[in-house]
């Protein structure tokens, strides 16, 4: 090589550093300033007691002391609560998904679709839309459908104030969290279980494969692990952004006796009705931990070994 | 085996075999509908139907009432509803734009370009599809009054424009654009831009698509930026006022309320409908290895 030409490799690899550079600029900028920063700032914030009007002031690891030994209403209610929720909508919700996408798979391509889009459209369902229906339809008064369908056939005799008592909100809540939740997960597997080669289900034939069950779990799992972990991590996702929804259901934060309270309420309660943001941000990285937890659960059951 | 009919994945026809699937299919569709079609009943029910017991499903005398209420009551208030609607509008068009845009560039150099720390942050960004935005509200809401964001339209647009899962998703399906094409197009003697534009935009088409799809959905139903940071009510969205019908407990606003999640509910649908075979197209590629 002469020494012409290698300077001006070197001068190109220069410019397309400074183009990757202004490529990457404007994402890296955004995703630092809303994503990355908020979360080191959420770390920073749980060690210090902040109350908005004066500078933070460095408390150590007070907060997550109070957290675990003080906090009444966090140890007999949120994480409780926090528990069954998320394991009912994140797994519960996701082996959901599954079932319906490979059910989906087995009928033809028409009606495939038609069904596909009833299946996702509640979770194109916003908060507001959400609140409103599920509102209706469990209201505590005579106009609530399902307590005019229970009085109808005399199985009560007064209304149910299914969302204001603590005994069924908390239900209704995971309910209508699993209606919601063929989400992009559930279109990522059927469209992943649709993609898989069909010589491959021909030649397990061949092999000795007798029925659909065996289809799924020799074929179309360990095929579709790429698609499941993603759908994993969205169902994981997925859940705990949906974790208003006891807000919205009965209309009051705190919900009614703590029953449909998640963690997610819990921090917006400190954060923006009592300003103790250090402890709210303390509830933050106990909340992206849990979220951490259970995507590295998922990550572990499908992610490719390396 | 004689009555082998190859892989029942997929089937070309229907077979009795699937009526199985059907049977579970079809009510539990219905199911899922039943809601919806039910706010749509509602939305057009008059006020004597919606307080009728026992309650009926189906409209009977269908009516707008509900949605000339909401307009007028907007009015009456000070912000006239056509305001909200325009912040919505531009909101909306905005950040939808600029985030496809913006995912579609920084897809194209994780997925063509090398350089030293691609792999390290394109793990950091698939870390981040595990991101829950409301975790982080705090430091969110101090970034915004420290950067002079809040009461401005910024504070609706900027926090949504990054979207990891966006560029995941299109960064594996500009995976798919062969080299060789791009390198054809160089020796043509296309610069960077043209490569982009003319070359690789074109052919992700469904992935963008579906980052438009997802990013619509999050800045549509939005309500946290107008709760939080923005307090000029002349800034608010129409997601945020519709909202106010929702959380109200007054059973006289349920028509209004049904209403309202009616208005807000139809674009997603609508747009989903229209692009659902490119968001299909996109989430073959969805894999995570």
């Amino acid at each position: 090589m002469t020494k012409t030409s290698k300077l001006r490799k070197s001068r190109e690899s220069l410019k397309d550093t400074f183009r990757v550079f202004w490529l990457l600029f404007p994402y890296g900028l955004l995703f630092s300033t809303f994503i990355a920063i908020p979360v080191a700032m959420s770390i920073g914030l749980s060690l210090t007691y902040f109350n908005v009007v004066q500078a933070p002031e460095f408390s150590g690891f007070r907060n997550y002391i109070t957290m675990l030994t003080q906090d009444e209403v966090f140890f007999r209610h949120i994480i409780p609560n926090t528990v069954k929720y998320a394991l009912l909508v994140g797994p519960g919700g996701y082996i959901l998904s599954f079932l319906l996408a490979w059910v989906l798979s087995q009928i033809q391509k028409g009606p495939r679709t038609i069904f596909a889009l009833a299946l996702y459209a509640p979770s194109m369902a916003g908060g507001v839309f959400i609140s409103v229906i599920w509102r209706t339809i469990f209201s505590g008064n005579q106009s609530g459908y399902i307590n005019a369908l229970l009085l109808r056939y005399d199985l009560i005799e007064s209304p149910i104030q299914f969302l204001l008592e603590p005994a069924y909100l908390l239900n209704i809540m995971i309910f209508v969290a699993l209606w919601s939740s063929m989400g992009i997960g559930f279109l990522a597997m059927l469209a992943g279980i649709l993609n898989i080669n069909e010589e491959l289900y021909e030649a397990a034939y061949i092999d000795g494969i007798q029925n659909r069950f065996q289809e799924i779990i020799y074929i179309t799992i360990p095929l579709l692990k790429p698609q499941m972990l993603f759908g994993a991590v969205m169902a994981i996702v997925g859940a705990f952004n949906n974790g208003m929804i006891g807000v919205a259901l009965s209309g009051m934060n705190p919900t009614p006796q703590y029953s449909g309270q998640l963690i997610i309420n819990h921090i917006e309660d400190y954060a923006f009705q009592r300003y103790e943001m250090g402890y709210a941000a303390a509830l933050s990285v106990a909340l992206l931990g849990i979220v951490w937890l259970f995507s590295k659960l998922a990550y572990s059951l499908f992610g490719e070994r390396d | 085996m004689a009555n082998f009919f190859g892989s029942r994945s997929n089937p070309k026809k229907f077979a009795a075999s699937q009526i199985k699937f059907y049977a579970l299919l079809i009510p539990l569709s219905l199911f899922m509908l039943l809601p919806v079609v039910f706010i749509i009943n509602q939305a057009f029910k008059p006020m004597d139907e919606l307080y009728r017991f026992p309650p009926t499903f189906i409209v009977q005398r269908p009516t707008t009432l509900n949605f000339q209420y909401i307009f007028g009551i907007a009015d009456a208030s000070g912000v006239p509803l056509i305001r909200y609607l325009v912040n919505s509008f531009i909101v909306t068009a905005i950040t939808v734009t600029s985030s496809i845009f913006l995912t579609a560039m920084t897809a194209y150099a994780f997925s063509k370009k090398k350089f030293r720390a691609r792999a390290w942050l394109f793990r950091i960004n698939q870390a981040a599809l595990m991101f829950v935005p409301i975790a982080v509200a705090v430091p969110r809401y101090l970034v915004i009054i420290n950067t002079g964001m809040e009461n401005t339209y910024w504070a609706h647009i900027l926090p949504l424009l990054a979207m990891p899962v966006g560029l995941f998703l299109v960064k594996q399906f500009v995976d798919q654009v062969p080299d060789e094409i791009l390198e054809a197009a160089r020796i043509d003697g296309a610069g960077e831009i043209a490569v982009m534009f003319r070359i690789v935009f074109p052919q992700i088409g469904p992935a963008l698509a579906t980052v438009g799809i997802l990013c619509f959905q999050v800045v549509w139903n939005a309500v946290e930026s107008s709760n939080i940071y923005v307090i000029d009510e002349t800034l608010k969205t129409f997601a945020f006022y519709l909202n106010t019908f929702a959380v109200d407990q007054n059973p006289a606003m349920a028509g209004m309320a049904a209403a309202a999640g009616f208005i807000m509910f139809m674009p997603n649908l609508i747009i989903f409908i229209a692009l659902q075979s490119r968001v299909m197209n996109t989430m073959s590629h969805s894999g995570i290895k």
